[in-house]
């Protein structure tokens, strides 16, 4: 330490403090800086956003408006993130057909490198939610059970008890959740597409989405079982009535006619 | 029979039946009932769908008491069921899911019972309305009508306290939209709602108290209406449709023994087969799919059984109308809905008792009509219906705007204004066709039916040949009696004095024409006119 108590008061010392300085700001800075843009391959990232910008004035700029601002046809898009065009685009929602309550789902018309594109290009407009990675959407380890309970508390007013979908105000409808994919459940939850809200992480956290995730895909998907037989669209007792009535009395019907049809008769001699 | 001077042993059924006789004097029963005669139609059995399908019921029933606990403690579900472990439910759904999924035949005895009771509520609806068209509630038979239409009562409500006990989420609302209409019964409501729940809504009583309803209280009331239904069944006698050699004063058909008994035993079993494919094929309320109850969830597309769905639609549709009133809410939107409901079943339950009084008939009837010769009753009846099916439209409002793409808001508007206008236009719609049907009949009788076989005449017209209808086919269209429209008495009598007239009085004869004046009827053909036309051969 002498020595370096002894040249503290050398001409270039302060030079030399300096640089150290620069060199440790810079060097935590490049150690905990957002990794996203920094990390990436530059090149590569800006010819996504560049292709995604030519995707966008062709397929959306129409109603979104060309640098996404917005008009009176479509929201901005400014902040809404990778993932509200991951969710949108990758269930065929968007490009929307026409104006109404509520943009159905529908066949998808963009691959999912353009759909990457198209969502680099929009994330570059304003931060927002972005598109979730496998590890946050797998739902092993998930907690089925606590993943219904969030469901009856978060979703079924909406969604039905098991995502059969329901009707909302004045056309509008929360949609059917059989067959969603665990990517897209989980975009929904994050952005809050159309009438939903969001659940952000501050409010429900990536691990409750995963229980709500593994709880539809336990409940209402290929892979769900039906003890009872025919679920009769998971709907409740309208379409339980409505299968009494014309299964069941209907064919108590048919076999009352064809007893009384069948009546003892003399023999005809 | 048995006489001590017998030397051979009479065989041994007739000794058992021997035994009995002396006991029970079974001889002069069966004497007396095994020829009793039912007569034959389809329509006749509804009734029967609905007996045993009430026996199927009570027989599921029996069976899964010995597995349900009707407690509301809270337990930790740990069964076999994923999406449910770990969930805190009372014990009443985990003995449910206990029954669904672990009990050997519980689920499908649970689906049994449960698709028997849609099954039997809309077989006593269909029953009633059969009852209700061919005019079979007249005397003597008003009762009787009286005593179905409380069966169907009760059971609508015993359904409803069934459909509760699981204690799932479903079910939960349900209940809590019961709690709702009686707390806005006016004053009363509050102390009513607390009484039966013992408490706060939800409170841990409410499963226990609809169980003993469910299983012993109205079941058992009703069991003793079907009795006493039975009885005065077999007492009147059935009603027949007319037709050769039937008259007001037989009966047609089969001897209850050996037919009847055979066809209905058959039957019973049929009903049992019908109902038990569809409870192996369907499912009907999955409670592990809904979840169980806690107050503070609830799920869209939460509707009651089928017959409570017109309760259901009256408060759907019923807009959200409150008063204030010296710090006390009268809450409209759900005290009008639960006044209209008895109102809207009083009116069919009523009926048979309003009608005889605009008829002045007190005789005995036991011919059945056909719909169309008593148009006036049959337009009101499917007027009726109308109503109650556009309210199970309300009802389910959510799902006709889901599945047919409409605004739920507009689905709302139309049963609002067609729960008034609908019955209108299906009155007057129903009462035409009526008439018209009566024209076609009165054509038949009078031209006979058309052959389809068309000739041509020498001098180049054709024509199409109708043959004469049989005897019998003329009995079975003319047989009905027609009223005539009453009349009010002059309005001096013979001395000159002023008769006084009842307004009563007066509007039962207005109403009396309405049912039997020109335009409610077309009189049916005579003998004279079917002469004077078959007279003038080869016109047709």
């Amino acid at each position: 330490m002498k020595k370096l108590s002894a040249r503290r008061r050398h001409p270039l010392a302060a030079v030399v403090v300096l640089l150290l300085a620069l060199a440790a700001t810079g060097g935590l800075y490049a150690a905990f800086a957002p990794a996203g843009t920094a990390k990436a391959d530059e090149t590569a990232q800006s010819l996504a956003i560049e292709e995604g910008k030519k995707l966008y004035s062709v397929g959306c700029a129409s109603c979104h408006g060309t640098g996404g601002q917005g008009t009176t046809d479509g929201p901005s898009l400014v902040g809404v993130g990778s993932a509200s065009v991951d969710f949108q685009v990758g269930t065929g929602r968007m490009p929307a057909q026409q104006p109404g309550a509520q943009v159905p789902k529908k066949k998808v018309i963009y691959s999912q490198a353009e759909i990457d594109q198209l969502a680099a290009y929009v994330a570059s407009l304003g931060s927002g939610p972005i598109t979730p990675t496998e590890g946050q959407y797998d739902t092993a380890g998930a907690n089925i059970g606590r993943g219904g309970e969030l469901f009856r508390n978060n979703c079924a007013q909406c969604h039905n008890f098991t995502g059969e979908g329901g009707a909302l105000t004045y056309g509008k409808y929360a949609p059917s959740l059989e067959g969603v994919s665990p990517k897209h459940l989980y975009e929904a939850m994050q952005t809050g597409p159309q009438n939903m809200p969001s659940f952000p992480d501050t409010t429900m956290p990536e691990k409750e989405k995963k229980d709500i995730i593994a709880y539809v895909q336990a409940v209402n998907s290929d892979k769900a079982d039906n003890p009872g037989g025919l679920k009769l669209g998971g709907l409740g007792p309208v379409s339980e009535g409505l299968f009494a009535w014309i299964f069941g009395l209907g064919a108590l019907i048919a076999v009352a006619i064809w007893v009384a049809a069948h009546t003892a008769k003399a023999k005809k001699s | 029979m048995s006489t001590v001077t017998d030397t051979k042993k009479a065989p041994a059924g007739e000794r058992v039946a021997d035994w009995a006789d002396g006991r029970l004097g079974i001889y002069s029963l069966a004497k007396a009932n095994m020829r009793k005669i039912f007569p034959d139609h389809w329509s006749f059995m509804l009734g029967e769908i609905c007996l045993y399908s009430f026996l199927i019921i009570i027989l599921t029933g029996v069976y899964l008491t010995m597995f349900f606990h009707p407690s509301m403690n809270e337990v930790e579900y740990v069964g076999p069921y994923v999406p449910l472990q770990g969930q805190l439910m009372s014990e009443a759904f985990n003995s449910t899911m206990h029954i669904s999924f672990e009990v050997r035949g519980g689920l499908l005895i649970r689906q049994i019972h449960h698709w028997a009771a849609l099954i039997f509520l809309a077989g006593m609806f269909v029953h009633m309305m059969r009852v209700f068209f061919t005019g079979a509630f007249r005397k003597p038979r008003e009762i009787n009508w009286l005593f179905g239409f409380l069966l169907f009562f009760l059971g609508m409500f015993t359904g409803f306290t069934g459909y509760s006990l699981p204690d799932d989420l479903l079910s939960g609302t349900g209940v809590r939209f019961m709690q709702g209409a009686i707390l806005s019964v006016p004053v009363v409501g509050t102390y009513l709602s607390m009484f039966l729940f013992g408490g706060e809504f939800p409170g841990g009583d409410f499963v226990a108290r609809f169980y003993s309803a469910h299983v012993l209280l109205l079941p058992g009331i009703m069991l003793g209406l079907v009795v006493a239904h039975l009885i005065l069944v077999f007492f009147h006698k059935h009603t027949q449709f007319a037709g050769p050699g039937r008259t007001n004063n037989n009966v047609v058909g089969m001897p209850l023994l050996p037919v009847y008994m055979a066809k209905a035993g058959g039957f019973f079993f049929l009903v049992f087969g019908v109902i038990a494919v569809i409870s192996a094929i369907a499912s009907i309320n999955p409670i592990w799919a809904l979840g169980p109850y806690r107050p503070d969830q609830v799920s869209t597309g939460a509707q009651p059984d089928w017959y409570m769905g017109f309760a259901e639609g009256l408060i759907r549709v019923m807009p959200g109308w409150e008063i204030n009133l010296w710090g006390h809410t009268l809450v409209l939107g759900v005290m009008i809905p639960l006044a209209i409901f008895p109102a809207v079943l009083g009116a069919i339950a009523v009926y048979p008792f309003i009608e005889s009084w605009i008829t002045g008939d007190k005789r005995e009837h036991h011919i059945a009509q056909r719909p169309r010769n008593a148009p006036t009753r049959t337009a009101f009846g499917v007027a009726w219906i109308t109503a109650y099916f556009i309210m199970l439209v309300g009802g389910g409002n959510d799902l006709w705007a889901t599945h047919f793409h409409l605004s739920i808001n507009a689905i709302t508007w139309f049963v609002r204004i067609f729960f008034f206008v609908g019955p209108v236009l299906a009155f007057i719609a129903t009462k035409r066709i009526c008439l018209g049907l009566q024209r076609r009949d009165k054509d038949k009788v009078l031209h006979g039916r058309e052959s389809g076989i068309i000739k041509r005449l020498p001098h180049g017209e054709f024509v199409e040949v109708h043959e004469p209808l049989s005897q019998g086919e003329l009995h079975r269209l003319t047989a009905h009696e027609q009223y005539d429209a009453a009349e009010l008495p002059p309005a001096v009598d013979e001395n000159g004095v002023e008769r006084k007239i009842g307004r009563m009085e007066k509007l039962r004869v207005k109403l009396n024409k309405g049912y039997y004046g020109d335009d409610s009827q077309v009189a049916k053909p005579t003998v004279e006119e079917y002469k004077e036309i078959q007279s003038g051969h080869g016109h047709h």
